[in-house]
């Protein structure tokens, strides 16, 4: 009965060597193409050291300016405008400036990879329901999978720096926006797909003229849930070398500073809060059109 | 304009049926299996059984039916938004069903403009992008398409409007906008899907009379669909009748409301104002020898509404009916006219007694 009390697992043996085999065949692997890898992602890392340099070495005045600028051009809304000027000036004002500019300089990056990526992507699994089948579980295993489980396989390829966790808050943050786009296109009303057929539309012309722009909110929300979730997973990241807010909330989790870790968590939220604000109103105000209804 | 040289559409031995092997069914099908037959043996539906329609250039071609006999269906093979299961379809002499991919797409940009029942006009586009929709992707530069454009907004009333988004727009309006974006388009067949189906009555009228208008001067060839039988005798140069996708009856509003083909059309005419259709031709009783015209006359093709309009003004008694060249070619008076008018089953008597036998 010893089977009913206790799950009759691999045997002991075995299950080291599976591990076994399976580690030492990935080691190969980091041994064989770790360099090309590395190589192939150079030019990211350049494009990543670029931005942070213009983030932290362009005068403070500067930055506000253009924050501010970016969120009246976004959202035109002067209230948004003001609460991104006190929560930059606050931010400031405790000494978190360096950091801050690091970590919106990362998301910066994340968000334009997952855009890059990611609206591809979507776009080709909404054309094709076997392509949908075969991608989402992927993306539900990138979702639930604890992110520094596959932190692992890429600190081993491509060690610790700004590379591997950019490349890990990418796997975390892109699935919302491969799922919204999938899902956008989806929705268009066939009527107006229709028409557009009608009228001898290519695809390309379908894809530009009505598919995208009538799936364009679903998609700016895929942006802004992407986004949050670059920064939830920037602590997760300083994990492995990524500089910015996370570090000082990790050295205040390892010393118990409580402080430390509040001041800096709270300058987290508030970037959240300005990203989100700034990109909902920019979609909303792109939508301007369907609030409009005939009376 | 419309391509003098343009050769109407032919619909030859059309079928269409639904379903995952539906090539393998279409030989039963035409040996005599029938609708509910292939559904219950074989799950397969069937959207339209042997269709022919011959449409000639610069007519209006109503199809006529019931929501499910097959029009929306029919209408979408002239431009092969869905293909037939067999059969031809000729646009201007070519075969619509063996074009390909890129032949199909130039031949929907030049050939066909369509207008549908729920507008489906791009939300995101106000009323001059919604216009040059069809032009912009035929590629015709900007500047040239605007100038379209705005001369079709001008001509369906919408000048003024070009700037407004569609949620902004009444339906009427917004069917006005459809209908624009279709003839910016010049192409030769214009296909109207229920068009004014969604329409409130007092504006579906006023849609018509842009439509019919509109035709004097454009003479392209109009497939139109309705459900409306009023509709469809006040349009059509030609009507079919659809049910359970067969064609029970085609030919003139004259020849619907004068000789239903079978029960089915004769239940639907019975319903119709018949004074608007019927012309007085049919009700003429013959000229006698010697008649001598008054100075009142009624042309031939006048409808008995419009001839009882002008008999009601002028003195009693019979009013010739003239022909092209003047010459009369029968007599009508208000009795026969009246009769007509409110007798349901078919031709009109000759000697007035139909109304005595009405009361």
């Amino acid at each position: 009965m010893d089977w009913f009390y206790e799950f009759p697992h691999m045997n002991d043996d075995a299950l080291r060597n599976l591990k076994k085999a399976i580690d030492e065949g990935f080691r190969a692997f980091t041994r064989g193409y770790g360099d090309a890898i590395e190589g192939f992602f150079s030019p990211l890392q350049h494009f990543l050291i670029a931005a942070e340099r213009f983030m932290t070495h362009t005068p403070w005045p500067i930055i506000t300016l253009i924050v501010l600028a970016v969120a009246w051009g976004a959202s035109r809304s002067w209230k948004i405008v003001l609460s991104c000027l006190v929560t930059l000036l606050a931010i400031g004002y405790f000494d978190m400036w360096d950091d801050t500019m690091r970590t919106i300089s990362m998301i910066f990056v994340c968000t334009l990879l997952s855009i890059a990526i990611g609206i591809p992507i979507g776009i080709l699994m909404s054309r094709s329901d076997r392509l949908q089948r075969l991608v989402n579980p992927v993306l539900d295993v990138m979702q639930t999978m604890p992110s520094f489980v596959y932190l692992i396989p890429v600190v081993m390829l491509l060690g610790i720096g700004k590379v591997p966790g950019l490349i890990a808050v990418v796997i975390y943050a892109i699935p919302p926006m491969i799922r919204l786009t999938d899902l956008g296109i989806r929705l268009v009303d066939k009527d107006v797909l229709e028409a557009a057929d009608a009228f001898g539309s290519s695809s390309w012309q379908k894809l530009k003229n009505v598919q995208l722009p009538l799936a364009l909110p679903t998609i700016m929300a895929g942006i802004n849930q992407t986004i949050m979730m670059a920064l939830a997973m920037v602590v997760i990241a300083s994990m492995i070398g990524v500089q910015g807010l996370g570090q000082p909330v990790l050295k205040a989790i390892a010393n118990q500073y409580f402080t430390l870790g509040i001041f800096n968590g709270l300058a987290i939220v508030g970037i959240a809060i300005i990203f989100d604000r700034v990109s909902q109103a920019y979609g909303k105000r792109l939508q301007k059109h369907r609030e409009i209804v005939h009376g | 304009m419309a391509d003098h040289h343009f050769d109407g559409i032919k619909i030859r031995n059309l079928y269409k049926i639904f379903g995952s092997n539906a090539a393998t069914h279409v030989e039963a099908v035409r040996n005599g299996l029938s609708k509910a037959e292939l559904n219950e043996k074989f799950g397969h539906v069937l959207g339209l059984k042997d269709i022919n329609i011959e449409m000639p250039s610069g007519c209006i071609q109503v199809i006529m039916g019931l929501s499910g006999s097959g029009k929306s269906t029919l209408i979408r093979h002239i431009n092969r938004l869905i293909d037939p299961t067999a059969g031809e379809v000729l646009v201007n002499g070519v075969d619509v069903v063996k074009m390909n991919e890129l032949e199909l797409r130039e031949f929907r940009r030049h050939q066909t403009a369509m207008v549908f029942q729920k507008f489906a006009l791009l939300p995101h586009r106000n009323v001059l992008d919604n216009t040059v929709y069809g032009l912009e992707v035929q590629g015709v530069e900007r500047a040239k398409a605007v100038d379209v454009a705005m001369r079709w907004i001008e001509r369906v009333g919408l000048k003024g409007f070009e700037g407004k988004y569609p949620n902004q727009l009444s339906g009427g309006m917004q069917q006005r906008v459809g209908l624009a974006r279709a003839l910016a388009n010049d192409a030769p067949v214009l296909l109207m899907d229920e068009a004014y189906s969604a329409l409130d009555p007092l504006i579906r009228t006023d849609m018509q009379t842009v439509l019919l208008d509109l035709q004097k001067e454009i003479r392209k060839t109009i497939v139109f669909i309705t459900h409306d039988l009023d509709e469809a005798l006040r349009l059509g140069d030609q009507i079919a009748i659809l049910r359970d996708g067969e064609v029970i009856q085609q030919g003139t509003s004259q020849d619907i409301v004068l000789r239903p083909a079978d029960d089915y059309v004769a239940n639907f005419v019975k319903e119709v104002n018949r004074g608007r259709v019927v012309h007085v031709e049919a009700v003429m009783a013959p000229a006698r020898p010697g008649f001598s015209p008054d100075a009142i006359t009624i042309p031939a093709g006048t409808t008995i509404e419009d001839a009882m309009r002008v008999i009601a003004k002028g003195p009693d008694g019979d009013v010739a009916v003239v022909g092209p060249t003047g010459k009369p070619i029968g007599v009508v008076n208000l009795r026969q006219l009246a009769g007509a008018m409110v007798n349901s089953h078919g031709a009109a008597s000759h000697d007035g007694g139909s109304l005595a036998r009405a009361l």
